[in-house]
């Protein structure tokens, strides 16, 4: 390692897992959810990951508060299967082109709580995730190309660091006589010349980092070498099961309905 | 340490794809292994064009077309990465990753150096730009000067044989400026690497370097020699395309200072900051006369930048008012944080360090306009102030061009004429000879003192010694930093 | 110590070879990552306005709130018209769906899929052209093909499977529109704005825009 590990950060279990395991386990805990559409797999998922928010070194709270903003959303995607889903069961009230019936009541639940089964792993997995690590990770361990890989982390980069010059334009658009109104104009504006500043500050950069020897097709060392370990393998195996519980049980519960029939 | 690089330049010429004419052409040079060259030439004679060829970095045959061809130890600069160390002049485009160590790694990776050896090489690097922070500093949280040694750090571990600078200091204070000249220093005595530098602040690097060479506008070599010759021989050609020639200061006259003024913005026990809570610094006394110059001068994070913003009414006081004369009132209303932003334009026009941040428009006429269109002035009045400014500021060619496409010196002027549009009678503005070149300093100086002479009040945050001497007739000193 | 390696010789490129037309420059990748970004961004803070609309039209009229989804496909557009490499629209898309998904909204990880459904769109109208046309119509093409790869995509992932005939169909209808306008139009306009500035010179969309001034 270059540098030397930031003691002072609560050091949780997650953190030694390497960044591609975490992607997989993502993948896993979202992928299977999509095959059924039904209410039991994705609260059984839901409560399961919610017991392992101790291994992500995150408190409750700031699950909670990230999670809100997909609680909040999540009944809209229920309204709209409440209304047009394909009418079965009894039906219960229709107006123009929606049909409220059993079928659709069904549907609208289940989608409600995957829509939250869905957001939460990202939240867990990579609220702490240094992106330097991700990118190390994807070029060394699950081999993608690291033209791409560091040329997109460098470029992902520079576009954080425009907060002063964001202050600035504000205030430089009331000097100039187009504070009062316009508040919608001025973001607009404002958004536009940070792009020109983004992009031309990129442009720099892919140069500087050519003269440093990047892009070329020599082999490149790494100083922060990315492994995996016996705790990947756990995480991703933990998240496997984790699915199958949840599965099992709509299985088991006769809830488990594949998308489309 | 690897050996000094020699280069041979041999009748090269280049031409960006889309333009008619070739940036720079017939250029013939021999540099040998050691020597330590200063590139100069006027703004357009193709400097950073023939910095980057030397790189081998001006892409392939899609990007331009190249005549001649530049060879360094016998071989083409693009077959060499590693060779030759490059760093540009914006601090934050030289900067790939979010820690000190992790980016001076960068250059030694791509180069495929062992791995082993790879903490040895950061160490050396930055032991050689004096960059004494931990390794897992993030890189955004350092000083201009500090990125810059940074960059330089990034290239040294690569251990490259010719190291090309491109204008390294243009974009920082004087304690960057000296940073910077320092780390260069003691890595060209000791390595012996052979170096070639752009830069306008002769006077700073003139006695590091052995040999001189200017660039003409239209192609070619105009002088090739040690300094001192080069600087006797054709020093007035020089003052006269922007450089700063050592020994030949700006022709301006100094300004008389007052003898009663009135002040036409005061301050008493002033606190000012940009956050609500966070204080830069406190109980000031400012009283601004009233058409004269007036300059803010004091450290690094003293606070020149808002306490000019606040007296402009940009910034709210954290305690204290600033107020203005009775003739400036809105409303009657006499304080400029107060005012409303179509009431501040007629009163108090602000230029800001970087004059992009006020662009608005997509050609130079538009953006001259937005101040009177914003006063609802009838068109031909609009049309008539845009004329007049774009003949009086010497940017009528450039009237339909798009404001980002212009050098930096027209852009700031671009950026003076717009406060100028609404006739404020304060213009407050922030560094506004950073970056400058000879020609636009004096341009903007003299402009600036015109305007003095016709009553206006103008007040200047600057580091610029020359400045305050030529603008200073009221002088503010801020302190410490807090 | 001259150790090991300072420079490695690069397969000689002789100063200035003729490049592979589509071979990926590190600008390109620098400022695809750098629009991707940027782009996500603006997803993020879209998810507000966009959003409400979807809510109010999509829990009560049946595919209406597609109008609004045209923004979330811009990326694809943008990112073919300034790249113009093969991938180019997708790793745009993408990119900004992952940083949308990454700052935190409402349809998590799904919100990847939807970027990779959205850019192969894109991609595929670039594809169809060979990668040599640029002009607005193949813009509002690849935008509208960036709806209707979003709709395939909700047929699952909303499970939009479940869903009348009707609603499918005014989905659909109201993707391709607000594709082709919010995405192709805008996008379009956007990167013409961008070029004008001079941002772009490294990119052959930057120099066509000097020859029109």
């Amino acid at each position: 390692m270059i540098a030397p590990v930031d003691v002072s950060a609560r050091h949780a279990w997650l953190d030694g897992v390497n960044p591609v395991a975490k992607v997989a386990v993502v993948i896993v805990l979202a992928v299977p959810l999509l095959v059924s559409i039904d209410a039991v797999s994705a609260a059984t998922a839901i409560v399961l990951e919610l017991l392992c928010v101790p291994l992500t070194g995150l408190a409750y709270a700031t699950v909670v508060k990230r999670l809100l903003p997909v609680v909040l959303f999540a009944p809209v995607a229920g309204l709209s299967m409440l209304l047009y889903a394909r009418p079965g069961g009894t039906v219960y009230g229709t107006f123009l082109f929606a049909t409220i019936s059993d079928n659709s009541i069904t549907l609208a639940v289940a989608v409600l709580l995957r829509v939250v089964a869905l957001a939460l792993p990202i939240i867990l997995l990579f609220a702490r995730t240094d992106p330097t690590e991700l990118a190390d990770a994807l070029a060394q361990v699950a081999k993608l190309p690291s033209r791409f890989v560091l040329g997109v982390l460098a470029g992902a980069r520079t576009v954080g660091l425009f907060v002063d010059d964001w202050r600035t334009m504000g205030l430089a658009r009331r000097a100039r006589g187009l504070g009062d109104r316009g508040a919608l104009r001025r973001f607009f504006s404002m958004a536009f010349v940070l792009l020109v500043f983004a992009v031309r500050r990129g442009t720099k950069l892919a140069t500087a980092m050519e003269a440093r020897g990047f892009g070329t097709d020599v082999p490149r060392t790494w100083a922060r070498p990315s492994r995996l370990s016996a705790r990947d393998a756990v995480a991703v195996g933990g998240a496997v099961l984790l699915m199958a519980v949840a599965l099992g049980a709509a299985v088991v519960t006769g809830a488990f309905r594949v998308v489309g029939t | 340490m690897a050996a000094p690089a020699r280069v041979d330049v041999e009748g090269w010429g280049w031409r960006y794809a889309g333009r008619k004419l070739p940036a720079t052409r017939d250029v013939d040079l021999t540099i040998e292994a050691g020597e330590r060259v200063l590139l100069l030439g006027a703004s357009g004679a193709g400097k950073s064009t023939l910095l980057a060829g030397l790189a081998g970095l001006l892409g392939g045959s899609d990007e331009g077309e190249r005549t001649g061809r530049i060879l360094v130890d016998g071989r083409f600069p693009e077959d060499q990465r590693g060779r030759i160390g490059l760093v540009l002049q914006d601090p934050e485009a030289g900067i790939v990753l979010s820690k000190v160590g992790d980016d001076v790694a960068f250059g030694c990776e791509n180069l495929g150096v062992p791995a082993a050896e790879i903490p040895g090489r950061v160490a050396e690097a930055v032991a050689s730009v004096g960059l004494t922070v931990p390794l897992d500093r993030p890189t955004k949280a350092l000083s201009g000067g500090q990125k810059q040694r940074l960059a330089l750090a990034g290239v040294l571990a690569m251990r490259p044989g010719l190291l090309l600078l491109d204008e390294p200091t243009a974009n920082l204070d004087p304690d960057g400026v000296a940073e910077v000249r320092a780390a260069v220093e003691h890595v060209v005595r000791t390595d012996g690497t052979t170096l070639v530098l752009i830069e306008h602040r002769t006077d700073v690097w003139a006695d590091l370097m052995t040999r001189v060479v200017v660039l003409a506008p239209g192609g070619g070599v105009l002088a090739d020699g040690p300094p001192a010759q080069v600087f006797a021989e054709y020093g007035d050609a020089l003052a006269a395309a922007g450089v700063w020639v050592p020994g030949r200061p700006v022709d301006l006259p100094m300004l008389a200072p007052l003898a009663a003024p009135d002040a036409v913005l005061s301050a008493r026990s002033l606190s000012i900051g940009r956050e609500k809570r966070v204080v830069v610094a406190s109980g000031l006394d400012v009283a601004v006369p009233r058409g004269a110059g007036t300059v803010v001068t004091g450290p690094n994070g003293a606070g020149k930048s808002t306490l000019a913003l606040t007296l402009a009414g940009l910034l709210p006081e954290l305690s204290g008012e600033v107020v203005a004369a009775d003739g400036l009132a809105a409303r009657g209303v006499r304080r400029p944080s107060r005012w409303r932003s179509t009431e501040l334009l007629t009163r108090i026009g602000t230029v800001f360090q970087e004059p992009e941040h006020q662009f608005l428009a997509s050609t130079l006429r538009d953006e001259l306009a937005v101040g009177p269109r914003a006063l609802r002035m009838p068109a031909a009045q609009v049309d008539a102030i845009v004329d007049e400014l774009l003949q009086r500021l010497d940017l009528a060619p450039l009237a339909l061009a798009n404001p980002f496409t212009l050098s930096g010196g027209q852009k700031r002027r671009l950026s003076v004429a717009t406060v100028l549009a609404a006739s404020p009678e304060v213009i407050v503005l922030d560094e506004p000879t950073f970056g400058q070149d000879r020609r636009g300093w004096s341009e903007l100086v003299a402009l600036l003192q015109r305007e003095i002479a016709r009553g206006r009040t103008v007040i200047a945050v600057t580091h610029d010694a020359d400045v305050v001497r030529h603008l200073g007739q009221h002088r503010v000193v801020l302190g410490g930093a807090a | 110590m001259h150790t090991s390696t300072s420079a490695r010789t690069t397969p000689a490129t002789a100063g200035g070879a003729t490049s592979n037309r589509f071979r990926w420059r590190v600008v390109d990748i620098v400022v695809a990552a750098v629009l991707g970004v940027a782009i996500g961004l603006v997803f993020w803070g879209w998810n507000t306005v966009g959003g409400l609309w979807f809510v109010a039209m999509d829990g009560l009229t049946p595919g209406l709130g597609g109008i609004a989804v045209g923004i979330w496909l811009i990326g694809g557009v943008i990112g073919g018209l300034v790249i113009r490499k093969p991938g180019a629209a997708l790793l745009v898309e993408l990119i900004a769906a992952i940083v949308s998904a990454l700052i935190g909204n409402v349809w998590g990880v799904t919100t990847i899929f939807s970027g990779l459904a959205q850019g192969l769109g894109a991609e595929l109208i670039f594809l169809a052209f060979l990668y040599l046309r640029f002009t607005l119509p193949v813009a509002m093409l690849s935008g509208a093909a960036a709806g209707i790869g979003a709709w395939v995509l909700e047929l699952f992932l909303s499970a939009n499977i479940e869903k009348s005939v009707e609603f499918n169909l005014i989905y659909l209808g109201t993707l391709i529109v607000s594709g082709a306008l919010l995405a192709g139009l805008v996008g379009w306009l956007l990167v013409r704005a961008l070029a004008a500035t001079g941002a772009l010179s490294r990119f052959a969309v930057g120099r066509e825009a000097r020859r029109d001034v």
